[in-house]
């Protein structure tokens, strides 16, 4: 019976193993990412880089109709031009990223919805902005995972840089001119993160495989390493559960992820081990030193 | 060789000068204190000299020294406290330029960085997130983390500001030792008494400098009420500067 429910799913439909195969290499990628977003105070950045990415992804789709990699292929130029864009704009003239980024993005999403509904049907425009992980194909998947490997693998490239300039950036343009290619390449793998979520979670959701296992891992560790592990395992996790919950319920996939993702959100504010909030409120009796 | 030589140096933001027309020298392992009011272009000087803020006129060298021999304290406020570092790895981040983008951090590294830790006294204190340090700790894990630089010109900007005696006692120790090493020291202050006991050259800054000298010559009441005098708002309307830079004062 427990077999049948959490695991036969994916013995049974090969569509069931991709969509699985693909929330863990979004896990992966993703979370690493989100935690940085976060501690970067970057969160809302990612969402709206996330409509950013609609304008590509919907010429994509006027071009060749739903295929995926056109609509890939798109959504990164897009996100790319507007994260450099803001990006430059926010260094060279001292406008703040996130209003730098604000306005891009707004653009961005409106020209997209028009792109989708100039061409598409009501359903073409659902499909690209919540996904549809349950239709992934083959080619797809390795799309999916190949972008997975340049994250880890660039992440590793940028991780020094990227830590010293979030904790302490004037010190690192003393002592190298890192900063500001990492941060730039930090940006394109968030944009790479995005559209790779896009195919299963669309552009609205996207980001959530992202943000909240990040803030479910800031309820349990004062550790960078100890928070990006936790936010795989939470990513994972909330992921695997989300297809199961959408096979047996028939909810929408990428609703689902994010809702399971968001009990255990709700779960580690209320119990986390660092800031939750029944810790606060019995916090016991204070220590002696 | 100076350590730093600043030519005609203006230094600003908007093209409205926050320091306007420096000149002087800095002699190897001079130990420099400067001083000015709020606004007298301190922290601005201080950027400029580091190569984060570039001249709007005129020129700085540095005597060979690239940025890398170049040590900068901040005052804290740019530091994102909450980041989840613990002191040993903060501290470790001064080791950059042995190690770079990549470099692994061995045993002797490991040593080194518990070695500069011990040396602020805050041994005991490696694992503890940055966010959970008192201003005071903050400042000797600053210090720490210069000591790892190594540098050759240390520039620091209002590092005793709101920290007790205590505490300013232990890291001055460390300023002075860095003097006896032959370093070049380079401080923004606001301690009249420290400046006069512990310095032995002098920047009264009022945008413009007011005198730059041996301390006990520069530091007397005048060329201090005339550094109080300075003016501190810019004037948005103000005309371009046709000033040729060669004035300074004494």
């Amino acid at each position: 019976m427990i077999h049948d429910v959490l695991i036969g799913p994916f013995t049974e439909f090969e569509f069931m193993r991709r969509a699985l195969a693909a929330v863990i290499a979004l896990s992966f990628a993703g979370a690493p990412i989100g935690v940085f977003l976060m501690l970067r105070r970057m969160s809302l950045v990612g969402d709206a880089m996330a409509h950013a990415i609609l304008p590509g992804a919907a010429v994509g789709f006027l071009l060749s109709g739903l295929n995926l990699f056109a609509m890939t292929a798109g959504g990164l130029i897009a996100g790319f031009a507007v994260a450099i864009l803001a990006g430059v704009v926010a260094r060279s003239t001292g406008l703040k990223e996130d209003a730098s980024l604000a306005t891009f993005y707004l653009a961005s999403l409106a020209l997209g919805v028009t792109i989708v509904s100039i061409k598409g049907t009501n359903i073409d425009l659902l499909h690209v902005l919540f996904g549809n992980i349950l239709a992934m194909d083959d080619q797809t998947l390795l799309v999916v995972a190949f972008n997975a490997t340049v994250t880890l693998l660039v992440l590793a490239v940028i991780y020094r840089p990227l830590v010293i300039e979030s904790v302490d950036p004037l010190f690192l343009r003393t002592v190298s001119r890192a900063g500001g290619p990492a941060h730039l390449a930090f940006l394109a793998l968030v944009v790479i993160n995005l559209v790779n979520g896009f195919q299963a979670l669309g552009t609205l959701l996207a980001v959530g495989l992202m943000i909240l296992p990040a803030g479910i891992a800031r309820f349990w560790s004062r550790d960078l390493t100890a928070m990006i592990c936790i936010a795989v395992i939470a990513a994972a996790v909330s992921g695997y559960a989300g297809l199961v919950l959408s096979f047996q319920t028939r909810v929408p996939s990428g609703p689902a992820i994010i809702l399971v993702a968001t009990v255990f959100y709700v779960g580690s504010v209320l119990f986390g081990r660092v800031g939750g909030l029944v810790r606060q409120m019995f916090p016991g009796r204070h220590l002696e030193a | 060789m100076a350590a730093l030589h600043l030519h005609n140096v203006t230094l600003g933001y908007d093209r409205h000068p926050a320091v306007h027309h420096l000149n002087g020298e800095v002699a190897p392992g001079a130990l420099v204190a400067v001083i000015g009011p709020n606004g007298a272009g301190k922290s601005t000087l201080l950027r400029g000299i580091v190569g984060i803020l570039r001249p709007l006129d005129g020129s700085i060298h540095l005597g060979g020294l690239d940025s890398r021999d170049i040590a900068y304290l901040p005052q804290s406020a740019e530091i994102d406290r909450s980041f989840p570092i613990s002191v040993f790895d903060f501290v470790g981040t001064g080791l950059w330029r042995g190690t770079g983008l990549f470099g692994g951090i061995g045993k002797a590294a490991r040593d080194k960085i518990l070695r500069a830790i011990a040396a602020v006294g805050l041994s005991g204190f490696e694992n503890r997130p940055i966010g959970t340090l008192s201003g005071g700790q903050m400042q000797r894990v600053l210090f720490a983390r210069v000591l790892l630089q190594d540098a050759r010109l240390i520039v620091l900007d209002e590092p005793f500001n709101a920290i007790d005696s205590k505490t300013t006692a232990d890291l001055l120790a460390l300023v002075k030792l860095w003097h006896g090493e032959g370093r070049t020291v380079f401080a923004a202050l606001h301690d009249m008494e420290m400046v006069r006991n512990h310095f032995t050259e002098t920047l009264v800054l009022a945008r413009g400098p007011v005198a730059w000298g041996p301390t006990a010559e520069v530091l007397t009441p005048d060329n201090l009420m005339v550094a109080m005098r300075m003016c501190e708002a810019f004037d948005d309307s103000a005309a371009a500067c046709g000033e040729d830079g060669r004035s300074q004062a004494a």
